[in-house]
């Protein structure tokens, strides 16, 4: 698992295809799957990422809905519940918000109000992020928000391998996943390289002794690309990956960070009250006397997120400002 | 010549002219993002429009270019938003989805679809709580009627007898999702009448049918502060947005509501009876086309929003410079 996900590589598959194959082998393997969500048959999904499964396993198994996210999202839930394994599709981060009630609300919570008498073994994907000019109601990063909630598992795949590997694993879970895909990762080509996967554990995508670049999804890219720089001006960053964001792989946080005794956390969220708020905090816990500077964090502007170009890659951590931040910590 | 009919042969070419070009500044990169266009379904822009008054509040979605237009926000305003420049109207922050114009009482520009229902009841409570007489005029697509929103918004505008003019633009598909493939009950119409108001379907393709029908729902809500809904009966010719490669309808389809282009339609028949002649048109062209490179130049040579302004406007200013 060491491809830097922003090296398009012919012949490889890409993080959209990788998920498609995903999705193929979950239907073929259990037909309790199906995949449910807007324009995920005829249109072949709003990003393309179900193009063609209608073909093959027909309206049944791949559920156009209607504009009713409430509807749908509940309505996995109800299936779930009644033994099937839901797909549920949200085309955008920023529409899932017209379910949360149903996904914090019942899907988080069903097990324990119920005494653990229910389970929901629900996955539910959907697009997140910012860097295609779509402004404020199409491209914010709320899965640190997701992350928040107990009774949630929360996924962010950044590789191709992680595309292609995260849902099986994310379907056997007993509980309701959530899986993050960064809509600027799709046309990204990179090879599998693995059969499986786990879902429990962060990876360091590039090993390092003087500072620890903490990263997921989108912002893998930027930390890897920060890393590269670094490494030219003499500085080695290691590069950790955090696939899951609930619950924290914190053995693997602390256990980078106490090697190299130095942390920037790169997020795409905003700062305030944030995923990154989060991990710098349990760093601060568990090996505050092993720093040697504070931990630094790179977040998106505090910002609705603008339309102009130049406006929005203002917003966004950007390698350059990774690099300043472990340069700070390096001293 | 017949200044009404002029009038709304004018603004539905201004539309369509608009886009067309918008195309072309798409495909030269100069507009990013999602950009939904309005063609073939600019009927029901000019008709609505020609009924509100110019103290009307308007509430609009990702879809609407005709709409700003029709309104009267300035087309250099329009463009240069889609440009990202400090001139657009909502200072290079919304883009092609979020054209904001309060001096016009245009209130976006909402892409999330059915988030504007809440917003236009909303607004017609305060009119209705102050004792103004306008009415708002809230858009959106036949997908909303799906949303929840839609429902809880129809029951509240009727529970509370409140002056909004629904504006059902039923362009037959949501992204790629037809009306009967969506909803059980297909007559959005007769959904709207069963919250108690008055509801009627419109052929979005006639402009004059589009016209009159607003004109008498506008004096409608107007005269007895009740909400009212047109479902208006569209197609758009163009895919969804850019992205959309429109794989899910036939060419046959496409080809057969062309025939009833609005524009076209209208224009002969604005020619048959006199009301328009070939030299008007060939002038109202010249005239459009002039105010669209207009625009073109001043987006192009408009300054964009210093980076440095970034945060500017995430909460209100006490004072904002012009
Ligand atoms: C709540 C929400 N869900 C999904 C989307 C994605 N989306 C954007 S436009 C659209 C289709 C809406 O169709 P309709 O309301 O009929 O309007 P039209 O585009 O036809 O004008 C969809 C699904 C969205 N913007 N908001």
């Amino acid at each position: 698992m060491t491809n830097p996900p922003a090296a398009p590589a012919a012949g490889h598959p890409t993080y959209r295809e990788a998920i498609r194959a995903a999705i193929r082998d979950a239907l073929d393997a259990d037909d309790r799957v199906f995949l449910m969500g807007e324009d995920v048959g005829r249109y072949g999904g709003c990003f393309g990422v179900s193009l063609g499964l209608l073909e093959e396993y027909g309206p049944d198994r791949i559920r156009d809905t209607p504009l009713s996210e409430s509807a749908f999202v509940g309505a996995g839930i109800g299936a779930a519940l009644a033994g099937m394994r839901p797909i549920v599709e949200i085309m955008t981060v920023n529409f899932s918000l017209l379910s949360l009630d149903q996904i914090l609300n019942n899907a988080a919570t069903f097990s324990y109000m119920s005494g653990g008498q229910l389970s929901v073994p629900l996955v539910i994907r959907m697009t997140t992020g910012a860097g295609r000019q779509l402004a404020a109601q199409h491209s914010h990063s709320l899965e640190g928000w997701y992350a928040h909630i107990p009774g949630i598992r929360v996924l962010a795949p950044a590789t191709v391998t992680d595309a292609r590997r995260m849902l099986a694993p994310a379907l056997a879970d007993p509980d309701p996943v959530l899986i993050f895909e960064h809509g600027t990762l799709y046309n990204v080509a990179g090879s599998d390289d693995l059969d499986e996967v786990d879902i429990d554990s962060a990876a360091v995508r590039r090993d390092g002794d003087d500072v620890t670049l903490i990263g997921y999804g989108g912002t893998l890219g930027v930390a890897l690309a920060a890393a590269e720089t670094l490494a030219g001006q003499g500085i080695s960053a290691e590069v950790l990956d955090l696939r899951v964001l609930r619950p924290l792989d914190e053995d693997a946080i602390v256990g980078s960070v106490r090697r190299t005794h130095r942390a920037v956390v790169v997020d795409e969220g905003w700062r305030s009250g944030s995923l990154a708020a989060e991990i710098a905090a349990r760093i601060t816990e568990r090996v505050f006397y092993e720093l040697d500077a504070p931990v630094e964090r790179v977040c998106a502007a505090e910002v609705p997120m603008p339309y102009a170009g130049h406006l929005e890659q203002a917003a966004l951590p950007g390698p350059d400002d990774v690099v300043a931040a472990a340069r700070r910590a390096v001293g | 010549m017949n200044a009404r009919g002029r009038d709304l042969f004018a603004s539905m070419l201004r539309i369509r002219r608009f886009e067309e070009r918008c195309v072309e500044l798409y495909s030269a990169r100069k507009i990013r993002g999602f950009m939904h266009l309005y063609i073939g379904e600019e009927a029901v822009a000019a008709g609505v429009f020609d009924a509100l008054g110019a103290d009307d509040n308007v509430v609009s979605t990702y879809r609407e270019h005709g709409h700003a237009l029709a309104r009267g926000v300035p087309m250099t305003a329009v463009l240069a938003e889609m440009y990202g420049k400090a001139t657009g109207c909502s200072r290079g922050r919304g883009g092609s989805m979020h054209l904001f114009d309060v001096s016009r009482r245009f209130y976006g520009g909402n892409a999330i679809v059915g988030g504007g229902l809440p917003i236009a009841v909303g607004l017609a409570l305060a009119d209705r709580m102050r004792g103004a007489d306008r009415v708002t005029a809230c858009f959106f697509g036949d997908g909303a009627v799906a949303e929840g929103e839609f429902h809880e918004c129809l029951n509240l505008a009727a529970l509370w007898r409140l002056p909004v003019l629904f504006c059902c633009e039923n362009n037959r598909y949501a992204m790629g999702t037809a009306l009967h493939r969506a909803q059980a009950q297909t007559d959005l119409a007769l959904r709207a009448a069963s919250y108690g108001m008055v509801a009627w379907p419109v052929d979005g393709m006639d402009v004059s049918a589009v016209a009159a029908a607003a004109h008498r729902a506008r004096a409608q809500v107007a005269a007895t502060g009740e909400p009212c809904f047109l479902e208006l009966r569209t197609y758009r010719f163009r895919a969804h947005s850019m992205y959309d490669s429109d794989r899910y309808r036939d060419a046959a389809e496409i080809d057969r509501w062309k025939q009833r282009d609005p524009i076209d339609t209208y224009a002969a028949e604005l020619l048959g009876s006199g009301e328009l002649t070939e030299q008007d048109r060939t002038e109202l062209e010249a005239s459009v086309g002039r105010e669209i490179d207009a625009a073109v130049g001043a987006a192009e040579s408009a300054p964009r929003e210093p980076v440095s302004d970034l945060t500017r406007f995430v909460l209100t200013e006490p004072e904002v410079p012009s």
